[in-house]
């Protein structure tokens, strides 16, 4: 059994709170408590339906306003896979929280209403999803039942989002027609629509090949912690822990420290007790190596001819996160890998508009869910790849020093 | 040849991966934590996650335990043993002792849970700690869900949740202001189902009280509670002997158990597969007080 990580976004009109319920109660990842709660909670709201939305609504200054305004968490399990779903709600701050759900996730889910059709809010959620890189998309089609399970609806549907994506990075797409308040097409395949040959949506969730997306032949192994017991048994051991980015390594390949761009061999690699012959993405390891070079947090063990790209000029898109705007002179701290810096904001070179995919070169500021192509000059050399090719060597957060808090994330060109 | 197919890992190793760097991202980032070990299952995986992480280096950090006075014998039984084993640091940060010293105010009313909020919260500011490792996890409760890794406490140790730092990809912020902490949870990934699969796993020590055993109970609020000295039964409320098992364990006199004949790991990793009631629902008495219970407790800088 292997871990898919995705990503939903749509609002609640679109259906995805009861899609979600749907998913989580029959995979049996709702308990009986939780149901009862989410009846009696309906019935007291006068509603003659079980409302599967408020499962997934949080907090009580929530379901006061009847908002969602941040990325929660779901858990649930199929006997082929486990599922972490990342739901971030449609409107409320839509940018901040779709661009952090989706950073992790394998997979993007975006849902449409099919007697609405795709909107400017589903366009603008594909846009972040394959801005973030995120390998695999899936539109669901919803409320099929509404329109009689018409296949001319959901083929109108189908084509302009498939066109729409080609201006688009969007490796891997798939088109579901289905109800979630009906069921059609979530588990099981729909009675309703036999002009419809591809998979359920739970079916595509189970069976969608990710053992690919990631990249095993640059190796990348950011050194997050160096083990040193100091003690009698292990006298003279020094380990270097980190998880690794990218790449297979094994024992005895020769490889390269960054940024100091000394060689040595890879002398044993020790998970916990135990030596494995090789490590790959995402396993946490400890890396010994033959010579007694000077290597510390922050440092970047990669292969002699295949190495990421020192540099103080980072240019990246930025997704701004916070109300006080983004100018060019701001200085910010920046967390890139395992490897703190400070940075200086040079030029904002455009504002990416996200409906229209206009670039407004006219402005000079970055304002709260914005995003734009950014250049900075940091105190230290980051070890970086462009964020299409490594997702993790590729990506930064800023931070603001006075507050403490993560004002920008970005991503490498 | 190998295939990307061979380069896969279990979903129990990709969260043991995210744990153990989330574990080495807090010690090398920040000046003293510390784990809060309760001797239940979730902080027994936290340690054993703790102890892989920096193997062969012993812990670099304490473990702190709010002792409430009212813990399951068994219980701190296993702590001892972990403690010994790691030859790790044990502070106990006591209840008793914090209404003694006038820390808390213990009015009759409030549960012994409750206070050991003050308790945690003066143990931690008194010893200096800068974050402190918990054992929560996103599925327990809706409260829990959006909660982060790092989860950013005031000078008062609270918990705002308008107010939380966005957390991308695996680049955690560690920033602190003079007199704020932060809480780590190492599990936020992980599922009631998946710490059990995980125990069973790696065979680790737990407290016997997991286990089916022959235990004198009886019935309060559609719960089977433990006899004892400390919970006095009430009018009507009569004991019995039966085969139980904990699925949690905290305060003994809040803490109810189910009747279960499941002796083995296997046999509760069966049982908690098929299990129809969350685990806060069926046996804590102190997350069912209201719809918002946990919410409450956390924004005041409960665990």
């Amino acid at each position: 059994m292997d871990l898919l990580r995705f990503a939903t976004a749509g609002s609640v009109d679109d259906g995805k709170s009861t899609l979600i319920g749907r998913l989580l109660l029959d995979s049996k990842a709702i308990f009986e408590d939780q149901l009862e709660a989410v009846e009696a909670t309906s019935k007291t709201r006068g509603y003659d339906y079980t409302d599967l939305a408020l499962l997934t609504d949080g907090l009580r200054s929530e379901r006061e306003q009847g908002i969602t305004i941040d990325v929660a968490y779901r858990y649930f399990a199929t006997p082929r896979r486990k599922f972490i779903i990342a739901d971030t709600p449609g409107h409320v701050q839509y940018t901040r929280n779709m661009v952090t759900g989706a950073s992790t996730a394998d997979l993007g889910l975006v849902l449409v209403d099919a007697r609405q059709g795709l909107t400017e809010q589903s366009r603008r959620h594909a846009v972040l999803l394959s801005l973030l890189r995120v390998p695999h998309l899936v539109l669901a089609v919803n409320k099929m039942d509404l329109v009689d399970y018409d296949q001319e609806v959901f083929e109108r549907i189908r084509q302009e989002f498939v066109t729409f994506t080609q201006r688009l990075n969007v490796p891997d797409l798939a088109v579901i027609p289905l109800s979630a308040l009906k069921g059609d097409n979530v588990v099981t395949r729909s009675e309703h629509m036999p002009w419809y040959e591809g998979s359920s949506l739970m079916h595509h969730l189970e069976n969608v090949h990710i053992a690919s997306d990631r990249d095993l032949r640059d190796v990348r192994f950011p050194v997050q912690y160096v083990v040193r017991p100091k003690s009698d048994d292990y006298h003279d051991y020094r380990g270097y822990a980190g998880r690794v980015a990218s790449g297979v390594l094994k024992p005895g390949d020769e490889v390269m420290v960054l940024p100091s761009g000394l060689t040595s061999r890879i002398a044993g690699i020790d998970v916990f007790d135990r030596e494995v012959g090789e490590a790959f993405p995402p396993m946490s390891v400890v890396v010994r190596l033959e010579d007694d070079l000077d290597v510390s947090r922050g440092d970047m063990i990669c292969r002699v001819k295949n190495a990421p790209e020192p540099t103080q000029d980072v240019d990246a898109m930025v997704c701004w996160m916070t109300r006080e705007p983004l100018r060019p002179r701001q200085k910010l701290a920046i967390k890139h890998t395992t490897r703190g810096a400070r940075a200086l904001v040079k030029d904002i070179q455009y504002r990416l508009d996200i409906n229209s995919l206009h670039r407004d070169t006219e402005t000079r500021e970055l304002g709260l869910n914005e995003i734009g192509r950014v250049t900075l000059r940091t105190t230290q050399q980051l070890l970086v790849d462009p964020y299409e090719q490594n997702r993790t060597t590729g990506s930064f957060i800023l931070i603001d020093e006075a507050t403490g808090n993560t004002v920008g994330a970005g991503m490498i060109n | 040849m190998q295939t990307p197919a061979d380069y896969r890992l279990s979903h129990l190793d990709e969260l043991e991966s995210e744990s153990i760097h989330i574990f080495r991202e807090v010690v090398a980032e920040l000046e003293r934590p510390v784990l809060m070990f309760s001797g239940g299952k979730d902080s027994i995986v936290m340690l054993r996650l703790a102890e892989k992480a920096f193997h062969p280096a012993r812990l670099p950090f304490p473990l702190l335990q709010v002792d409430t006075g009212l813990d399951f014998p068994e219980v701190l039984a296993t702590r001892d043993a972990w403690v010994e084993r790691l030859g790790a640091n044990l502070v106990v940060a006591s209840v008793e002792e914090a209404i003694a010293t006038g820390i808390v105010v213990d009015d009759g009313k409030t549960s012994r849970n409750r206070m050991q909020t003050a308790t945690l919260l003066d143990a931690i500011e008194t010893n200096g700690f800068t974050a402190a490792f918990g054992g929560g996890r996103r599925d327990e409760e809706k409260a829990r869900a959006k909660e982060r890794v790092y989860s950013h406490r005031d000078d008062f140790g609270q918990w705002d949740p308008k107010n939380q730092r966005p957390e991308l990809w695996s680049l955690y912020n560690g920033r602190l202001h003079e007199g704020e902490h932060m809480r780590v949870f190492p599990l936020s990934n992980w599922t009631e189902l998946d710490i059990w699969h995980y125990i069973a796993r790696e065979r680790v020590e737990i407290p016997s009280i997991y286990f089916a055993h022959r235990r004198r109970v009886f019935e309060r609020d559609g719960m089977l509670l433990t006899e004892s000295p400390h919970n006095p039964c009430r009018d009507g409320e009569v004991v019995a002997e039966r085969t139980v098992r904990f699925r949690t364990v905290g305060d003994l006199t809040l803490t109810g158990c189910v009747e279960s004949a499941a002796s083995t790991l296997e046999e509760i990793v069966e049982e908690v597969a098929v299990a129809r009631v969350t685990e806060r629902g069926a046996t804590r008495g102190d997350d069912r007080f209201s719809e918002a219970a946990m919410e409450d407790r956390k924004k005041e800088g409960y665990f």
